[in-house]
């Protein structure tokens, strides 16, 4: 006598009440706060905001609380979240040359106007473990200098005075939302980068790297790295004019890359692109290297197969929200088409053998 | 339990717009891949989010929603989809597929004929029949564009050349009104004869890789083959051991790890229904004792 499975619903809730209690941990151990989350966890705050396309600390740190720090089913919550929000227009481009940094360095010249500034960063750190962060200790106050107002503008300007690196065309055409229309391919460099600055930071770097290492070699320099604040404005159409709605970090990077000229352009050094939400310059550089790499045939360069040119490889892949529901799925039931697979092999095994019974 | 924070069916009515001029194309164009900004979904793509949002677009207050994965109302997917609309919605749903107005699947087409107004949703993980012959969708495109299907009719024949028979068990590819090549989802070939002249409207949803198509009701629907190889539903040579069905499809179930095995209905609506009836097979219990 066989009953068949039932139970489903109750498995369902049962499990996520564990989940639950699992998320909490030990309840003798004090719970997180999502803001403790958002000011002490900052980096992770931004990389669920940048791939998670929405800027907002405080729903990020949440969403890293509620996944337990898992950051893709984080970046997932966020996403599910800001695809129910109405579009209610579009900011005037930000003016990254009027930013207020925090962080502005260049690899291509040892000085330039507006600085050199470290900033916060791991670069000169050595990796040792610090155990005295095991301790519940007080930082010291860091030095601070007064904030220059100098203008700090861009790297790849100097070069453009001289003719020394390609211009980027000007335009006022409104970019495609990805998030509001498929994806057609093949994409204009507007919509790759849309793509790319969301893209799994994961997989974003191995492309990077993979042009590093002679995979559609472009070889990057870093003309320069910034972070900090810009505003964010609006044209409201009641009012006629601009006006700031609020401020965002970003980060943004800008290569220049040796270019010896093809057919049809004049040797000249040519630009990757990297913008992205909040302090994420590993993800940024490895953003503009992946941009200048999938631009080849706009340049003329030849393709060598690579996979870091190959746009639609890049961008149909790129996502981790997608990528992971999709290789998860697998987990689900499959009887029916397993159950088909099974009769089929069955099948084709006994004419092999009937076959081979014939011939003996 | 409806959701205040969202809106009916949790998509907001743009969105639904969208979706539902998706629809609508694709009816008008049977078997063609009409491209949609499909949105993130709360479940993860892969899990029915291009069904879900198909059937989002389509539900109305009265409707009766029935929600199946692998034939089964209580496979675990199928539960979690059906909670989401009874929260978000607040419809009626129901196992019994003859009372469902919009009946969403994954991988079975059910037994029961559907009857005019209904609608089939089906989830599709790869709606591109030609995307493990040729991986670039630009590619693909101009295929259907040109009616260029020689490199499917290549793979089914040398399936032939190499097994003597078609080695495609599910998803297998069927031609719509004579014009487009079309994925019918992973259901079994079983299911493929159930796709042709059906009353109901059948619509294919894929979320991840932003795709709907549809089949009107009546529309003519061919399982591809060959003159001297004809296209053949196959199923388990059995009989449903607990309802004693011969035409159904079977899942089949391990009992012991002495090789035992059974086969059972996948469709779990129709099998309740006919042990219901009195039709009892040789391993089933009437219906009132397992209750």
């Amino acid at each position: 006598m066989y009953v068949a499975v039932k139970g489903g619903e109750r498995a369902i809730d049962n499990a996520h009440a564990w989940l639950a209690e699992e998320r909490r941990g030990d309840t003798t151990v004090s719970e997180l706060s999502v803001a403790q989350i958002r000011e002490q966890l900052a980096l992770a705050v931004n990389r669920v905001m940048a791939e998670g396309s929405l800027y907002d600390p405080d729903l990020a740190a949440l969403a890293i609380k509620q996944a337990r720090g898992d950051l893709i089913e984080a970046i997932f919550l966020i996403r599910a979240y800001r695809t129910t929000l109405p579009r209610l227009g579009a900011s005037l481009p930000v003016k990254t040359e009027e930013m207020a940094v925090i962080r502005r360095v260049s690899a291509t010249f040892k000085d330039l106007p507006g600085g050199q500034i470290l900033g916060p960063t791991f670069d000169y750190t050595h990796r040792l473990l610090d155990f005295k962060l095991a301790a519940e200790g007080e930082v010291p106050a860091a030095p601070t200098a007064p904030a220059s107002t100098a203008p700090v503008p861009h790297v790849t300007e100097f070069l453009n005075r001289e003719g020394m690196i390609e211009t980027e065309p000007t335009g006022d055409a409104q970019p495609a939302d990805l998030t509001r229309e498929p994806m057609e391919l093949p994409a204009n460099r507007a919509l790759r980068l849309q793509a790319i600055t969301r893209g799994d930071e994961g997989f974003i770097l191995s492309m990077a790297y993979s042009t590093q290492r002679g995979y559609g070699r472009t070889h990057a320099f870093v003309g320069e790295l910034r972070i900090g604040t810009v505003a964010v404005e609006m044209d409201i159409p009641e009012l006629g004019f601009a006006v700031e709605i609020g401020e965002i970090e970003l980060t943004e990077c800008e290569t220049v890359n040796q270019f010896k000229g093809s057919k049809t352009v004049a040797p000249q050094f040519t630009r990757g692109y990297g913008l992205v939400f909040g302090q994420t310059e590993r993800k940024a550089i490895a953003m503009s290297l992946v941009d200048r790499s999938l631009r080849w045939a706009e340049l003329g360069e030849d393709y060598t197969g690579a996979p870091a040119q190959d746009e639609e490889f890049v961008l149909m892949h790129a996502d981790n929200v997608q990528a992971t529901g999709f290789l998860e799925h697998i987990k689900l039931p499959h009887y029916v088409d397993f159950q088909s697979e099974l009769e089929l092999v069955r099948r084709l095994r006994a004419e092999v053998f009937a076959t081979q019974e014939a011939a003996e | 339990m409806t959701d205040q924070a969202y809106n009916f069916a949790y998509l907001d009515e743009q969105t639904k717009r969208m979706i539902r001029r998706a629809i609508l194309k694709g009816i008008a164009v049977p078997g063609y891949q009409v491209p949609f900004a499909s949105r993130e979904m709360p479940m993860p793509y892969g899990w029915g989010t291009g069904g879900v949002q198909v059937t989002a677009a389509c539900l109305t207050p009265e409707d009766t929603l029935k929600v199946i994965d692998q034939g089964a109302d209580d496979t675990t997917n199928a539960v979690s989809i059906r909670k989401f609309f009874q929260r978000t919605a607040g419809v009626a749903v129901t196992e019994a597929t003859a009372e469902a107005s919009i009946i969403q699947t994954r991988h079975r087409i059910p037994e029961a004929t559907l009857t005019e107004g209904q609608i089939l949703v089906y989830q599709v993980p790869i709606p591109e029949p030609l995307r493990f012959l040729e991986p670039r969708e630009t590619e693909t495109r101009k295929m259907h564009e040109l009616e260029e299907y020689g490199l499917m009719h290549v793979k089914l024949y040398e399936d032939i050349a190499r097994h003597g028979t078609i080695a495609t068990a599910y998803a297998y590819p069927v031609k719509v009104e004579g014009r487009y090549v079309m994925d019918p989802s992973p259901i079994p070939k079983f299911d493929n004869p159930k796709l042709s002249n059906s009353a109901a409207i059948q619509l294919f949803g894929a979320g991840r890789e932003q795709r709907i198509y549809a089949l009107p009701p009546y529309t003519h629907v061919v399982s591809l083959d060959f003159d001297d190889h004809p296209f053949v539903p196959s199923k388990a040579p059995h009989d449903c051991d607990l309802c004693a069905a011969s035409d159904s499809y079977l899942d089949e179930v391990i009992t012991d790890d002495q090789g035992g095995r059974m086969f059972v209905c996948s469709d779990t609506d129709f099998c309740r229904t006919r042990r219901e009836a009195g039709h009892l097979g040789p391993l089933g219990v009437p219906m009132q004792e397992t209750v």
